[in-house]
């Protein structure tokens, strides 16, 4: 346990325009879902001290949000390592307000990412890349799948079985993109992008605005609404480009996983729900395996045993995630709300029962940053 | 002890002439590529030029569906030095590409941009043979 363990909880969360909102901007879609979370919370712009924001679009991310909102925060922090950058968010202003620098801390985020088919942010390919015209960033993950497949002999329908899990959990969320019925041989017979992905190994491209308020146990207490505190995390980075990671099959949430689970001070069976950044089939297998829920190469016979998808016993995604209900550009909000939504026991028929403690985990860039965030209810602080 | 040029640009100016040549360090002994300042991790500045064998292995490949042209591979190599590198595997049908098979550095020029002024690019090729091309010099 480390001395973070319930010291800040989130109090406020929405999303705003997922989907498909052409004519909206980056940050008109993060100024409606910020107003949105503020309102959750019961609290006001004015309320607001402390401002986090990463977005594809804007060099200094916190100066153009605060600008925009009108907020003049006395700390702030922009650190941007892609999707997972929100939960790096979290830990840096769990540290913020338990040392004082700020108290109500906004975490935003926007992208028109559908609409203007810009990623243009997340695509920085280095010069010693480029000319072999690499499809950032398709091909960094379909390059790991390979590795992963030669190791672990998994094959296409072990990351078509991901695909289906999270059809099925997106059938049950209104809010899903992704909600028809699929069987397994539809999802085979689509035609590769990048062997060996096909479009339903990919995430989707959306439009969204997404904002979370953190604020000190203390401070959330009197708010309106359940928090959802912060038991632990941890984030790491072992490489930026997929050329320079150190093992294709192995990303450091072999090293966040086991420390947030330390510094909630809980063991993986105390965990009730899981959110992975799955912008990949892939990802949520390595996941499984890195943060200890299966040893490795073992994932994809977990997945098969029913276990992640709707009635098994360690949910996964159950929004449908990037895979199946949105992904705008970075998708690590966009988790951390679902597990929010799941600890409030808001999800409808999506709920999972008796869910008190959740674990967060985002990804960035190519498998490259790592970030692991523990929630959990108000019970599990006792 | 400042070179004219940076590691990555002299790289680059060697790769025109012809010449494949990756890092070492002196004191550890390590490869290390892409060109860099200094030995990622060590930090150590005595990194020397050497000549790369160009002999390495496919260690991850995929192939590429563009919506209008041909599929083509892009592939990471593992160097015989040790070092990896994103590269292309080019002179054979991208779907026959798999890990662990051989291949040797080629320096070609990029002929997905033959309109530009055609930078020397290391290819990778599953034959064997000198490593740089008639056609390029």
């Amino acid at each position: 346990m480390n001395k973070l363990r319930g010291k800040v909880a989130i109090v406020g969360a929405a999303y705003a325009g997922v989907g498909s909102l052409p004519g909206w901007s980056p940050l008109e879609l993060l100024a409606r879902a910020s107003r949105q979370a503020l309102d959750d919370a019961g609290l006001t712009m004015a309320d607001v001290d402390g401002l986090c924001a990463a977005t594809f679009y804007h060099f200094f991310p916190t100066l153009s949000v605060g600008e925009y909102l009108g907020i003049m925060p006395r700390w702030s922090n922009s650190d941007t390592v892609g999707g997972s950058s929100f939960l790096s968010h979290i830990e840096q202003a769990a540290l913020a307000i338990e040392a004082g620098l700020c108290e109500v801390a906004l975490i935003a985020y926007g992208s028109n990412a559908r609409s203007s088919r810009d990623l243009n942010g997340l695509i920085e390919t280095p010069e010693t890349e480029r000319p072999y015209n690499p499809m950032v960033p398709v091909s960094g993950y379909s390059l790991a799948a390979s590795r992963y497949f030669q190791e672990y002999g998994a094959t296409r329908k072990d990351l078509a079985r991901v695909a289906l899990s999270a059809r099925k959990w997106a059938a049950l969320n209104p809010d899903a993109e992704l909600r028809a019925p699929v069987s397994l041989e539809d999802l085979l017979a689509a035609p590769m992008i990048a062997s060996p992905f096909s479009k339903h190994d990919c995430c989707l491209v959306s439009d969204g605005g997404a904002a979370i308020v953190v604020t000190s146990a203390a401070r959330a207490k009197q708010l309106q609404r359940p928090p959802v505190y912060v038991l632990g995390s941890a984030s790491a980075h072992w490489h930026r480009e997929i050329a320079q990671m150190p093992d294709l099959t192995k990303t450091a949430a072999s090293v966040t996983g086991p420390a947030a689970i330390k510094a909630a001070g809980i063991t993986h069976a105390d965990i009730d729900v899981l959110q992975l950044y799955d912008a990949f089939t892939l990802n949520p297998l390595l996941f499984l395996e890195d943060l200890g829920f299966c040893k490795k190469g073992e994932a994809p016979g977990f997945v098969a045993d029913g276990h992640i998808q709707p009635g098994g016993d360690l949910p996964v995604n159950t929004n449908g995630g990037g895979l199946c209900f949105a992904h705008p550009g970075a998708y690590g909000l966009f988790a951390l709300i679902e597990g929010v939504t799941q600890l409030r026991a808001e999800a409808g028929q999506r709920q999972v029962q008796d869910a008190h403690i959740a674990l967060v985990h985002g990804n960035g860039g190519t498998l490259s940053h790592q970030a692991t965030t523990i929630l959990g209810t108000e019970a599990t602080l006792t | 002890m400042v070179e004219a040029i940076g590691p990555m640009a002299y790289f680059h100016q060697q790769l025109e002439r012809g010449r494949f040549l990756i890092q070492r360090s002196k004191s550890s002994g390590k490869f290390v590529f892409y060109p860099r300042a200094l030995e990622p991790g060590t930090g150590n500045d005595d990194l020397e030029w050497v000549q790369a064998t160009g002999r390495g292995q496919i260690y991850a490949c995929t192939t590429i569906y563009p919506r209008k042209r041909s599929p083509y591979n892009i592939s990471i190599v593992e160097l015989e030095e040790g070092p990896r590198l994103m590269t292309r595997v080019e002179d054979a049908d991208p779907e026959s590409l798999r890990i662990g098979m051989a291949v040797f550095a080629r320096i070609n020029k990029d002929t997905n941009q033959p309109q530009q002024s055609d930078p020397a690019l290391l290819v990778f090729s599953v034959h064997p043979g000198s490593l740089v091309q008639e056609e390029s010099r």
